[in-house]
Order: structure tokens, then sequence, then C-alpha cells
């Protein structure tokens, strides 16, 4: 059988991502956040997952304002990286799961999530980054990726609570899949960054830390956020955050904190990076 | 129409349904320079391709003029309106300065200070105080 054993979450800034492509992550301005990361990529490397579902969101590059699916799982068997303005980044193609990718869609809809299939989906930053994150730059990914895309562009962003019900509802779907594969989650996104209006610059350690606390500590906490308390305390796209709580709810109740990271400023953000292993 | 509880956030632009209504044209020019051959003709040709959406002059105009707090007043959302500083080769610290009304040294320096505190900035009638 198939088994979550672990959660990660983790910021997805895209100037992480050209830091690795240009080969800057020893500058001084670089160094502290890719410091902390060695530990995360030799855990990676150690744990060696079969697959890593990705909750990311789309940035514009699959999806565009004319469609906007609040849920969205890639069944394909790639997805290319996309060109977000500036020229795909040269990342190795990421290769999909289409079996387990489609017994988590029909297992979830069955499950009265309405998941929107994709077959056709580029890949940005948003999942690209995180696996430089957690892989440098491998030749090849070193594990199958289902991606998942979480509409956090447009208000109103499905609720914390609703994202942490999927992850309960993902972990299920992935235990009763019948071959053995060891499964991570990732959670992308945030921490806390305003990169827009007068308030641009906005970062709140205090919210980040905290947030990085509840995930063992008070789970429940995280889950009543509402959608302005992410405005207001995290700045207007800390509500990232909330596909974190995928990858939490994903998890059992007693996963253990193995990891953290934590580096501010990473461009205009809180970066964040925790690891979660199932007992 | 109904009160929005995060209207009180200062300088904060939310993009809701008002705002996507709003900027529909204008952020699906963004999103066109994705493709290298739009790039191409933008920039070949920037008032006459900002011609080809149905967008308002003033949407244009904003473009134009690279003025991004007017963008977001006119609808704009920062993930679409990015995709013009990556066409200027611009980073989001380019922006946030501008939006912010400081220089890109001092928005830089704040944020290695470690970035704009929430303090004093959670709710407008905070910096209607100022």
């Amino acid at each position: 059988m198939a088994k979550i054993i672990a959660g990660v979450g983790t910021s997805h800034i895209p100037s992480v991502g050209a830091a690795i492509d240009n080969g800057k992550t020893g500058i001084e301005y670089w160094k502290p956040l890719f410091d902390g990361y060695g530990a995360a990529r030799k855990w990676m490397e150690d744990t060696k997952p079969d697959v890593a579902i990705i909750v990311f969101n789309d940035h514009a590059s699959a999806f565009s304002l004319e469609l906007i699916p609040t849920f969205a799982v890639g069944v394909a068997p790639e997805f290319q990286p996309a060109d977000e303005g500036y020229g795909p980044r040269k990342v190795p193609v990421v290769k999909g799961h289409p079996e387990l990718a489609w017994h988590l869609t029909e297992n979830l809809i069955l499950n009265e999530f309405d998941i929107t299939i994709v077959n056709n989906m580029p890949v940005d930053h948003g999942l690209t980054v995180p696996l430089s994150v957690m892989c440098d730059q491998p030749k090849e990914w070193p594990c199958k990726v289902i991606p998942l895309a979480v509409n956090v562009v447009q208000y109103p962003q499905p609720t914390g609570k609703r994202c942490h019900d999927l992850g309960k509802a993902i972990r299920k779907a992935v235990e009763s899949f019948d071959e053995d594969l060891n499964v991570v989650v990732f959670g992308t996104g945030g921490m806390s960054h305003q990169l827009q209006g007068e308030r641009a610059g906005l970062i709140n350690a205090d919210f980040d830390k905290a947030f990085l606390d509840d995930l063992t500590q008070d789970v429940d906490r995280l889950v009543k956020i509402p959608h302005t308390e992410y405005l207001r305390e995290a700045g207007s796209e800390g509500i990232e955050l909330i596909m974190w709580l995928i990858m939490r709810g994903a998890l059992a109740d007693d996963a253990k904190e193995i990891y953290r990271h934590y580096h501010v400023p990473a461009s205009n953000t809180g970066a964040g990076l925790i690891i979660l292993e199932n007992q | 129409m109904a009160k929005k509880d995060y209207e009180d956030i200062p300088g904060t632009y939310v993009f809701d349904g008002e705002q996507n209504r709003k900027g529909y044209y204008l952020n699906m020019f963004c999103m066109s320079l994705n493709k290298a051959e739009n790039r191409e003709q933008f920039a070949a040709d920037p008032q006459g391709y900002l011609m080809t959406f149905p967008m308002t002059d003033e949407q244009r105009q904003a473009v134009l003029d690279r003025d991004w707090l007017g963008m977001l007043r006119l609808g704009g959302n920062i993930y679409y309106t990015f995709k013009i500083c990556a066409f200027d080769g611009l980073t989001m610290q380019d922006a946030g300065a501008a939006m912010s009304h400081v220089t890109v040294e001092e928005f830089k320096q704040m944020l290695l200070d470690g970035g704009r505190s929430v303090d004093g900035n959670r709710y407008k009638s905070e910096w209607e105080e100022k």
C-alpha cells in the first residue's frame, strides 16, 4: 500500500530559483538562507520518496483569469517548466505519476472535493522552486510529482479549514492505493510577504514563527485563521500559507517536527522551511 | 454593496471580484507577455500592441508610464503586472520601492532590517494619524 511518510513546508520564492540557476547561492546575501537548506536536502536524499504531491499555486502561467480553479490536480505523465515572462527555468521536466494522480482525483471527487482535472499544465516557480530547494540541481528530479494547484491569486481563496480537510482526504486516498509507494506532501508558498501597494515589503517574523510552531502544537488555531487575518498580519500574499495546511492535513495528528529553517529576507519574503514526519 | 472586512487594511489592494472585473483585460495583456513572440511585438510597438487589448485608455497609459500603483488601482493584479517588471528587467524590489514611494536602496535596506513592521500598519486609521 502507498503511504504518506512526511510533509515539507517551504516558500517558493522565484529569486531563490534564480539564485540557484545562476550559481549565486554562495554570495553574502543568499548564503544564510542556503546554509539552512543543506540539512533538508540531506533528508530528501536519505528519505528517497517515490512520489511528491506538491501543493502550489500557479502565478498566471498555466491558468489565467479566464479560468480559475480552486483545486486542480495534474494527471499528465509530464509537466514542462513554464515561461513566466523571462523564458522557462532550465530545470528538468517534471515527471508525473498518472496512476496515483487519477486514483487521488477520483477518490477526492467521490469524497466530495470537486477537483479540476488537468492534463496540460506548464509548471512555474511555485512548483519548481520547492524542488530546487529540496533537491538542488540534479539531472532528473529524484521522484515523481503530482502537482496540486490551489487558487491563491483571486479572492476568495479556499478557507484554511477546507485546505486542511482536503489534506485529510488526500491521506485516505493515498493509503487506499495498491502499490507500495512512499509519498511526501509539499505545502509551498509564503511565508509572510506583501508584494503590492504602499504597504509592500511587509514581513511578520512573529506570525511566521508562531505558524511554524503551531504546525505541531496547535493546528486547530491555524485552521481557523480567517482570510482577513492573513491579509492584515502576514501581508496580502502571505495568504499562500493556506497551502501548508493541505500538507498538514495529510499527516497524522501526532506528526513530529524534525527540521526547520527560517530566514529574513529572501527577496521580499520571510522564507520558511519545515519537515514533519509521521511517527 | 456588502462591506468588506479587509477594506481597512492600508496600502493593500485585495484582488477580489470587483478588481477582477475592472482589470480583466489589463491582466490578460500582462499574461500575454508569457509568450516570446508577444514580448517582441510589445517591445517593437508598445502602444500598438496595447491597442489589441480592449483596455481603458487610463489602463494603457498606466502601463506605458509603468505606474505600478496606478495599475493596481485600475484592477491590476501583482502576479500579472509583475510580468511587465520582468519584461523591463526589474525586480520585485524595484516595483515595491516605487509603490511605497521610497528609493530602491531604502526599500532593500528595509527588507534587510527585517521588512516593514506590521505594527502601525494594520489599519488605515493608523496611517491617518501619521
